[in-house]
């Protein structure tokens, strides 16, 4: 786990992992006009894992999942999305992509097997000597759960539906490297945990490297091995949710009633707190309870904070109790 | 299969597909029919009149004339139309993602374009065949000229409207494009003669690729005699292929690059923000 300090700390990008590099990011910055919106970003991420970009709405995920995708051209910083720079990237490059786009009322004529079918021609003649392209699209909507609607017109899914279509048409190539922006959104319960299942067997089964964007802490820790939280135009945090709850969470809330009166105090030493609470008080002190913040609650601290203009001391607080 | 024949094919396969579905959908049928009949009536009316010092039936002049007109509008108006709003609704966003997606949405469009365009010409020229006689239709030297105005004709207009379509950001937008196309209609003896116009007005229509495309529809239908009243009495051939082909050449050299700086500014961001000012609308 590597937390960064201010702008210019060496952060999760560890060029020694290179080999196994499928995505690989340092010092990415993305300027519109004269706002930066990212601020030097680095990381890596490995073949076969499923890596979490989560941060406050602005925080530049977009941003930085589309300058991956090759989407979008970056201001400054190297790139390298399977071995290529995704600005000069060819379609054999793009044929190892899958790109989960969110629909709106494309191809609303087409049939769901008929988009399928036709999405699934372009990818013939790029398989490699491990990977069959494309995915045989009967079995496609079966693992999506699209069969019974493969004779239903686009225009008429519903809004779940219309997700699972998004997703089908994102791994119809079974790409190497899967990007999901805010893939969620818009997902019946049900469909999320279809599409949780969906990322882990692709991850687990065929060694795709996924990296998806959220801004739900809760879905980051469900789908992803590693977390990268985005703040202010730069990676505040890097890790597993659990390495993350260790190493963000230093701060503890401490009730306690003194007579009839209740007190509570965050602190950031709950222990030397109590000891001199103690001293001072003695025996008057009752109802002691001492609760570490957990990884949420200082991620929506800081999300509050980043959303109401107050970015930079966001950025700041998040980056001490993290240190 | 090489992966870029598979992009060709495939976008041709995207054509066939789009036909069928534009064929088979009551809204786009309507709009075939609704404005052919109204130029079937335009023409019905205008059977008695004459075209002077003929006794040829003015309609039956008009008839090729409007086929002319129908592949400019079906080259420029309909191909902008489609690309901004395909390019709202994020479908160039997905062409954008797959391998080779680009070139096959191009290609799936040119098919598709072009089959709307024979469609909505058969719709006028159909009934026009049992409206009026006199047409010269009978030759395959007819059928083969209409053939290749029709051709050429799209080559012209199409990378125009592919141009118009990149740089028009909405489909509101696209009835800028309308007021010029309605003066050029005016002007470019698709109802009248176009030797009645002042002179200036003459030289300023035979700029543009719908005077050429009406002359070249004349030349294919009507009898010879009619050359007469063209302008330089003679159906111009050479010219109607030069003025055409400079207006393709020109259109293929520029299109893409229009083209590629539009497609590459598509982003799911792009198509998002779109996407909210397009509710914005709505609601």
């Amino acid at each position: 786990m590597t937390v960064l300090g201010e702008v210019e700390g060496k952060p999760g990008a560890d060029p020694g992992a290179g080999g196994d590099a499928v995505i690989s990011v340092s010092g990415l910055r993305m300027r519109y006009g004269s706002v930066d919106v990212l601020n030097g970003v680095d990381f890596t991420v490995r073949r076969g894992e499923v890596l979490g970009l989560l941060g406050p709405n602005g925080a530049g995920k977009t941003t930085t999942i589309e300058i991956l995708e090759g989407f979008r051209m970056r201001s400054a910083g190297e790139v390298a999305v399977l071995g290529t720079d995704p600005a000069h990237g060819d379609e054999r490059w793009r044929a190892g992509l899958g790109v989960v786009l969110q629909s709106w009322r494309d191809h609303a004529k087409w049939r769901v097997s008929e988009l399928l079918s036709h999405l699934a021609v372009y990818y013939k003649g790029y398989s490699t000597r491990s990977i069959a392209r494309p995915r045989d699209v009967g079995e496609l909507m079966e693992t999506v759960g699209l069969t019974a609607h493969a004779g239903k017109k686009i225009g008429q899914l519903s809004g779940g539906q219309r997700r699972r279509l998004d997703v089908a048409i994102g791994i119809v190539g079974r790409p190497e490297v899967l990007f999901l922006d805010e893939p969620t959104v818009g997902f019946d319960p049900e469909a999320r945990r279809d599409f949780h299942d969906l990322v882990h067997r692709l991850a687990d089964d065929e060694d795709t490297t996924i990296l998806l964007t959220t801004h739900d802490l809760a879905e980051a820790e469900k789908l992803a091995d590693r977390i990268l939280i985005l703040a202010g135009g730069r990676i505040v945090a890097d890790g597993s949710a659990d390495e993350l709850s260790r190493q963000v969470s230093t701060e503890s809330e401490v009730k306690w009633t003194l007579g009839s009166e209740r007190h509570v105090h965050a602190t950031l030493d709950a222990t030397a707190f109590v000891r001199r609470l103690f001293e001072e008080h003695g025996e008057a002190v009752g109802d002691l309870e001492v609760r570490r913040a957990t990884l949420e609650e200082t991620y929506m601290t800081m999300v509050q904070q980043f959303e109401t203009g107050q970015r930079e001391a966001a950025v700041r607080e998040f980056e001490e109790a993290a240190q | 299969m090489t992966p870029l024949s598979a992009g060709l094919r495939a976008g041709l396969a995207r054509g066939a597909i789009e036909c069928r579905q534009t064929l088979t959908n009551s809204q786009d049928l309507m709009g075939y029919v609704f404005p052919s009949l109204v130029f079937l009536v335009v023409m019905y009316l205008m059977r008695d009149r004459t075209v002077e010092g003929t006794d040829f039936s003015m309609g039956a002049m008009v008839l090729p004339s409007v086929l002319g007109m129908t592949v400019m509008f079906a080259g420029l108006m309909t191909v902008a139309q489609l690309l901004i709003v395909e390019r709202e609704d994020g479908t160039l966003l997905r062409a954008k993602a797959v391998p080779n997606g680009m070139q096959g949405y191009l290609v799936g469009k040119i098919v598709t374009v072009s089959g709307m365009t024979v469609v909505s010409m058969l719709i006028i020229l159909v009934p026009g065949l049992f409206m009026f006689d006199g047409l010269a239709l009978g030759s395959v030297g007819a059928w083969a000229t209409l053939a290749w105005v029709m051709v050429v004709g799209l080559a012209a207009t199409m990378p125009l409207g592919a141009i118009i379509g990149s740089l028009f950001s909405s489909p509101r937008q696209i009835g800028l494009v309308m007021f010029p196309m309605m003066g050029l209609i005016g002007i470019s003896g698709i109802f009248y003669p176009i030797g009645d116009m002042p002179d200036w007005l003459q030289w300023i229509a035979q700029v543009f690729p719908m005077y050429w495309l009406g002359l070249g529809m004349r030349s294919a239908m009507l009898p010879e005699a009619l050359a007469a009243v063209e302008i330089g009495a003679s159906w111009r051939h050479l010219e109607t292929l030069g003025v055409l082909g400079v207006w393709a050449v020109v259109g293929v050299i520029v299109a893409p690059m229009v083209l590629r700086r539009m497609a590459r500014r598509e982003s799911g961001s792009s198509v998002q923000a779109r996407k909210l000012k397009a509710m914005q609308r709505v609601n």
